[in-house]
């Protein structure tokens, strides 16, 4: 439904927001844009939406071209920016009306009854003759929810939806989403890691502009879930240390952290049960110092944290 | 066409929700109807509304820069440009929507000085030609002011920026003309051509020039056409 291909973004000559990305959501999925502020979640949207245009590649939403078929693009898609898009001097609901016209739907009957629709499944029926200045954060936003969907639109763009909503509604918001699902193609950016576990098919995991990891949560928290996450601390020298933690077999991935004095951490990965024991001892036997050994199992918390702050770390 | 009137409608009941279209409003009525009142007292001659056009064209280049400079600077500011340009409207359909927005408000605004005409009428009997199409040529002039008024407010979100460069180009072009005559034969003919003041004239003294009323209509196209460039344009940035 929605293909991005080698899409790159520049700002100016030196600032490049989004770098080469290419990943294709299918019909039917909730597709979760995990990424630290600044990663490239907002320009990426924008661009998929037609808002801007790509510096290099190309977006295709339903087999049309976000450039050259811009139009075709807007009438399939429904979008809820980072500031949800309000006029002061509308109320809610002659604000509802003016997009749903904006969106094409010539019926006023229709209008009336995809806005009580939409009321309903944003709860913001109480609220539709007020103007958003008089509106709480929460309800703004989902006043901006309910306008991405009113036209009932194939494609739906979401950028940070439960931003400044309270835990109930963050809830609510993320079974709306999740019920989106299915008949609607949905892209949702956040940086809350349990909304990608509960919400989503699919997670792309940006930094910098560069895609990380693109897999289902479930896979990306199995590509972890057998492997332990060790955390060595070693007095000795450097290099040496290194050397005897790359040769060991069971180790699938060492990573060197950072050294204080003659004190060096490592991140290391294992799938065998029980290798602290071997490390320690093979360790000692070298008469170095064993200051620390801490292992954690893989969330997808972890793989966030390891991507994006060891980004190029691991092969 | 649906989605350009839609555009109109919010945009009219955004200048009608907030103070902006009843101040400026009154504060024309104000203006000129003591200029009325300064005619009516001083003369009672045949050009008389030609001198009150005069000087309502002149208030106008100083008030509808207050109408269009939030045309887009708003939309910038309040972040809703973005649900305009992914919406199935193409740019022109947004910028021609909002341009029909000020333009009836302009015609509202004018109209509400009907009664000058309706009094002379009751009083005397006036040349009704030169009146119409005063009223005509203001409105145009008043539309090719807000066209580049459009045009500054895709510069920037702040609003005060927007008039006032509004305000500074629309006031060359006014005195384009007078300037005219210092610049040389064809260079001077050139600036009295484009200058925005020469073509209003015909028409206070009730005569309908298509040279006139193509130029106006030249003048708010392209305008209108370089305001949707200079919006298509932030696709690229």
């Amino acid at each position: 439904m929605i293909e991005v291909k080698q899409v790159s973004k520049y700002y100016s000559h030196h600032q490049k927001a989004v770098d080469n990305l290419s990943f294709s959501v299918p019909k039917g999925t909730i597709l979760g844009f995990l990424g630290p502020n600044g990663a490239g979640k907002t320009t990426t949207m924008r661009m998929i939406t037609g808002f801007m245009a790509p510096s290099e590649g190309s977006i295709e939403v339903a087999g049309c071209d976000t450039v050259s078929q811009s139009m075709l693009v807007r009438q399939k898609i429904g979008y809820l920016p980072e500031t949800p898009p309000l006029y002061p001097e509308l109320t809610v609901e002659s604000y509802l009306d003016f997009v749903a016209r904006l969106k094409g739907i010539k019926s006023a009957q229709e209008r009336k009854k995809r806005i009580a629709e939409v009321a309903e499944s944003c709860w913001i029926g109480d609220v539709l003759k007020k103007s958003p200045g008089k509106l709480s954060k929460g309800y703004r936003q989902r006043v901006g929810l309910a306008q991405a969907i009113i036209h009932n639109p194939e494609v739906i763009i979401l950028d940070e939806p439960t931003i400044g909503l309270d835990p109930k509604q963050i809830q609510e918001t993320r079974k709306l989403i999740k019920g989106l699902g299915g008949q609607h193609t949905l892209i949702l950016s956040t940086h809350i890691l349990p909304e990608v576990q509960m919400t989503c098919d699919r997670v792309v995991i940006i930094n910098k502009g560069k895609i990380l990891a693109e897999d289902t949560p479930a896979n990306l928290i199995a590509r972890s879930a057998g492997v332990q996450q060790i955390r060595l601390q070693v007095r000795g020298p450097q290099s040496e240390i290194a050397t005897l933690l790359q040769a060991q077999p069971e180790i699938e991935n060492c990573m060197y952290e950072s050294s204080d004095a003659d004190l060096h951490s490592f991140h290391i990965q294992s799938r065998r049960i029980g290798i602290q024991a071997q490390l320690a001892r093979s360790i000692v036997a070298q008469d170095w110092d064993l200051m620390a050994l801490q292992t954690a199992s893989g969330s997808l918390e972890d793989i966030f944290i390891q991507l994006v702050t060891k980004e190029g770390g691991a092969d | 066409m649906a989605q350009i009137w839609a555009i109109s409608l919010k945009e009219l009941k955004a200048y009608f929700a907030s103070p902006i279209a009843y101040v400026v409003t009154a504060m024309f009525l104000l203006i000129s109807g003591y200029f009325f009142a300064m005619i009516l007292a001083y003369g009672k001659d045949a050009g008389m509304m030609r001198y009150l056009f005069g000087n309502m064209s002149v208030i106008l280049l100083l008030i509808t820069p207050l109408f269009s400079m939030r045309l887009f600077a708003e939309e910038q500011k309040n972040k809703t440009l973005e649900l305009l340009m992914t919406s199935p409207i193409s740019d022109a359909g947004i910028v021609l929507g909002k341009f029909l927005a000020t333009a009836l408000l302009l015609l509202i605004m004018l109209l509400t000085t009907a009664h000058f005409p309706i009094l002379l009428l009751v009083l005397g009997k006036p040349d009704l030609m030169p009146i119409l199409t005063g009223y005509l040529g203001m409105f145009l002039m008043g539309c090719a002011f807000l066209a580049i008024g459009m045009l500054t407010s895709t510069w920037t979100q702040n609003q005060i920026v927007a008039a006032v460069s509004s305000f500074s180009i629309s006031l060359l072009l006014w005195f384009l003309g007078a300037s005219g005559s210092l610049a040389g034969a064809e260079l001077g003919a050139l600036m009295t051509y484009v200058s925005l003041n020469t073509h209003f004239e015909s028409f206070s003294k009730g005569v309908l020039n298509s040279s006139d009323l193509i130029y106006y209509f030249s003048v708010i196209g392209i305008l209108l056409f370089v305001t949707v460039r200079s919006l298509e344009t932030r696709r690229w940035r």
